[in-house]
């Protein structure tokens, strides 16, 4: 027999265990892909073995009544989401795709990807990421053994969460085989205002004063004019655009635009984009639309406080060449680099001004194996990632090297 | 109760108790040390009043510093801890043990800042629930899981339970509602993990954390989402002669896209007990009643209600009543949020549960229980949370017969067997503690709970943090490393390989 073939293709979750377990016993690495669509993410891996879990695939439970899916890990995201369109119903965590950004070629993503790489989207601000969502998963650990946690039910408090302790670990925790979402209906329409010629700051405390007003703002965006034409095919009106989503009820968006208006018209006028241009533009902005460039320039992703993303891209330009937008209220940065991914002087600023926690998301591989591409922690807190990690994978054959930098 | 078995006591730190006693002094000083068994007597249970155990001594820490110090000390010598927020856990999650420290937190009671342009308070664990929303009321905003302690519970505790609440279907748990904490671990290291931005970097930690009852560390910090109050808010009060009905009237409002603010259910028992508690004009010829909240602005709210009048009326409700006032609104709540006192009214003692089962399974339990009820001779009053489906069931009995108290032990963990058997779960808000501890394997294999003990271990390798809770055998970490593979060929012929 050929042990050294270089994909593997579980059919079940038997073959799952039986990959994980030969790879322990033999002391060979494996990277774990669904469809490969966030694989340039992570630092380069020297693995000479792929399990590829694209064929373990298939929505195994879907009850609308009882607002919950569960599906094999290698179930696409796309096929999920269509069944869900037909009830109307939807991932409400809005998972972003990466695959313009990076330039994948790839199928749309899996539902284990999904959760392994915690997506969310513009929503995330009010409904969450895909970890809140998560109500049960089954896995496979580093170590051998098929677990499970969670259940399918949303008020579960029944030992340790291992749904959310397995989210965001890129794989480097357990193989996921099987999970199950809550799923919520969708909305019934939305509307988007826009808000145009505003200042980054500016921006920033109208996005803050409409989050914070009864409204029930889904998403607010700001698009700095260096990006706003490449969105809608340039239908953005003219200077900066500082966008909010409203969606529900048609009487209800109708009722909350027309309060919201009341609130943005002291600052300026606004437009308001339908639906179906709406949908379109949250789309661009959840999928980072302007630096689909087709080059491998660095891109980052920038999680911090609503109030201090403005005031992070201002320093930056002052120390280096950048690009950037802003979704979450202002709290997720969108940052392409003009020359160099500059980790150092992009890090530093977001420490100083109070702490978040920068991904550098794009970028060629000699430079991922060079820059941290997770965000290093402190050192107590990375000793103890090294010591869960350890618990899941002693022996470091799943996505060895993937994350190195955080821990 | 007749007790669980708890981990036997270390006599070594029984011995120097007094050595143990003065070292504390030394880090706490003036009256954060309590050993005398007189004041001790106020730590000896917590909201399951049942058991009760003095602590070898309690302290009660005021900075930061202090609790990496205890926490330290105790790590170097092996004395075990019980960390404890206002001690109103229902699963004995704060009950003392005989050798343990009792951490006690409530001297940890200042908000700290309230941050509106980023909606986050932070605040020290001893803060209660309702204090925080207390302290951004008057600004139009809240915090918004509400468990029914929540004027005596403290975040500290919410987090360390995950705890739940009423409004959980449409704004979710402490888990959804937490951004940041700073911990102390057991060796004395402070972390911080999150804060006013979103998502972790690396594992999370925050969610590992967030429903571990106490056993992975320390909690002295908490950031919390605070959210806007809705414009408006009405509830409707609808009554089935069925609670097939009832639950059906549950499964069609979700159906129609509608998420409720929220949505209860109560069966004929429980309905009477509050209406003759608090008057608050439920009708009393039914079967089961629902409380429907719709909360957001008054356009959508107004459009809703009326829907579900609607559906209601399709399912074949009986009564169905719209709140015209906010003091109306309020009073359709009284009895619900009165119902556990209530019960406690018509019986000497009630045992109160905690199970979520998948909605639908609804009327297969609620069979399942009369004839459970029928079986044990104990009556069973419902009330639950309908929109997520978790149920508190209140067996009520009677301590000084004999024998009651056994009965009404074996009644409930029958009904949580019987949850997990249609696919719920042991504990849906409350959580394991002592109580539900040795029904685990009900729900988890062998292989599922070691894991979670080797998280556990990440955190706490000596098991010092709150031994004898939620796990039924606390095994070696040293043992928990082994690895059973057997070497060989790769064991999958049949695996397709490229």
């Amino acid at each position: 027999m050929q042990s050294d073939e270089a994909i593997l293709r579980p059919q079940d979750e038997k073959q799952v265990l039986d990959t994980v377990s030969w790879a322990v016993s033999e002391r060979k690495p494996l990277e774990i892909v669904g469809h490969g669509s966030k694989r340039g993410i992570g630092a380069p891996m020297q693995v000479a073995h792929t399990l590829d879990l694209s064929a373990l695939s298939g929505v195994t439970l879907y009850e609308p009544e009882e607002l919950v899916l569960t599906a094999r890990a290698g179930t696409s995201v796309a096929e999920i989401e269509t069944l869900l369109d037909e009830h109307n119903q939807e991932l409400q965590f809005e998972p972003m795709d990466y695959r313009g950004l990076l330039g994948s070629e790839a199928q749309r993503g899996t539902v284990g990807g999904l959760l392994a790489c915690n997506l969310s989207g513009p929503r995330r601000i009010k409904a969450g990421a895909a970890r809140d969502h998560v109500l049960g998963i089954r896995a496979v650990t580093g170590r051998g053994d098929i677990i499970k946690s969670g259940g399918r039910v949303v008020k579960n408090v029944t030992g340790y969460d291992l749904s959310r302790g397995l989210s965001g670990s890129w794989g480097t925790l357990g193989v996921f085989t099987e999970l199950t979402f809550k799923v919520l209906p969708k909305a019934e329409t939305c509307s988007t205002l826009v808000l145009s010629g505003l200042a980054d700051g500016d921006a920033a405390d109208v996005m803050a004063h409409a989050m914070g007003s009864d409204t029930e703002v889904s998403a607010a965006a700001h698009l700095p004019e260096s990006v706003r034409f490449r969105f809608i095919d340039g239908g953005l009106p003219d200077g900066s655009a500082t966008v909010f989503r409203l969606e529900g009820f048609e009487p209800s968006v109708r009722y909350r635009e027309k309060r919201l208006r009341d609130i943005l018209g002291k600052v300026g006028s606004c437009e308001s984009l339908d639906a179906e241009t709406s949908a379109m533009l949250w789309r661009e902005i959840r999928d980072v639309k302007p630096f689909c460039d087709g080059t491998q320039r660095a891109v980052w992703r920038i999680s911090i406080a609503p109030s201090q993303g403005h005031v992070l891209v201002g320093s930056l330009r002052l120390q280096t060449g950048v690009d950037a937008y802003y979704d979450w209220q202002g709290g997720l940065v969108w940052l392409r680099m003009e020359a160099d991914a500059e980790a150092d002087i992009v890090r530093r600023t977001i420490a100083k001004l109070g702490g978040g926690h920068a991904t550098l998301v794009r970028a060629p591989a000699a430079l991922r194996a060079a820059v941290p591409v997770f965000e290093p922690q402190p050192k107590a807190l990375a000793a103890l990632s090294q010591r869960l990690k350890e618990q899941f994978d002693p022996v470091a054959v799943l996505n060895p090297g993937r994350m190195s930098g955080f821990m | 109760m007749t007790g669980p078995r708890m981990p036997d006591p270390d006599a070594k730190t029984l011995a120097e108790r007094a050595r143990i006693v003065d070292d504390l002094r030394d880090i706490v000083p003036g009256e954060g040390v309590v050993d005398t068994t007189n004041e001790m007597r106020a730590f000896e249970t917590d909201g399951l009043t049942a058991y009760r155990q003095l602590p070898l001594v309690v302290v009660l820490p005021e900075t930061v510093e202090q609790v990496s110090r205890v926490l330290k000390y105790c790590h170097r010598y092996g004395v075990r801890v019980v960390p404890r927020g206002s001690g109103t856990s229902l699963s004995g999650g704060a009950l003392p043990l005989q050798d343990a420290v009792l951490l006690v937190m409530s001297r940890f009671n200042r908000i700290l800042e309230v941050d509106y342009d980023n909606r986050v308070a932070v605040v020290q664990p001893g803060v209660t629930n309702l204090g925080i929303t207390n302290a951004v009321a008057g600004d139009g905003f809240y915090y918004a899981p509400d468990p029914s302690s929540q004027i005596a519970c403290s975040i500290g505790g919410n987090v360390a339970e995950n705890a739940g609440g009423v409004h959980c279907l449409k704004y979710g748990l402490t888990t959804n509602n937490v951004l940041g904490i700073e911990m102390v671990l057991i060796n004395g290291d402070v972390i911080r993990v999150g804060g006013r931005h979103l998502d972790s970097p690396g594992y999370d930690i925050l969610g590992l954390v967030t429903g571990s009852e106490g056993l992975l560390g320390v909690v002295t910090e908490v950031t919390v989402r605070i959210l806007r109050k809705p414009e408006t808010a009405r509830a409707v009060l609808i009554g089935f002669p069925t609670s097939e009905q009832a639950g059906q009237c549950v499964a069609d409002i979700i159906g129609a896209g509608i998420i409720p603010g929220g949505m209860e259910m109560m069966d004929r028992l429980a309905i009477k007990a509050a209406e003759d508690f608090v008057h608050a004009g439920y009708p009393l010829d039914v079967e089961a009643l629902l409380i429907v909240e719709l909360d957001g602005p008054a356009a959508e709210v107004e459009a809703l209600i009326g829907e579900v009048a609607r559906i209601a009326g399709s399912n074949g409700c009986v009564t169905s009543r719209v709140s015209e006032s906010e003091e109306e609104r309020q009073r359709f709540w009284a009895g619900r949020k009165a119902a556990f006192p209530a019960v406690g009214r018509i019986s000497p003692d009630y045992y109160c549960m905690d199970g979520t089962i998948p909605r639908k399974a609804l009327p297969q339990v609620l069979a399942g229980m009369r004839s459970l009820s029928e079986k044990y001779g104990l009556a069973v009053a419902n009330v639950f949370h309908a929109g997520d489906g978790n149920l508190h069931p209140l067996i009520l009995y009677d301590a000084n017969k004999p024998g009651e108290l056994q009965s009404a032990e074996d009644f409930g963990n029958d009904i949580l067997r019987l949850c997990v058997e249609v696919g719920g779960v042991l504990t849906g808000e409350h959580g394991v503690g002592v109580e539900k501890r040795d029904l685990m394997p009900e729900m988890f294999n062998e292989e599922d709970l070691n894991q979670q003990i080797r998280v556990k271990c990440a955190f706490d390798e000596k098991h010092l943090l709150n031994p004898g809770k939620v796990f039924p055998e606390l095994h070696r970490c040293a043992e928990m490393g082994r690895m059973h593979i057997s070497r060989g060929q790769l064991p999958f012929p049949d695996i397709p390989r490229f």
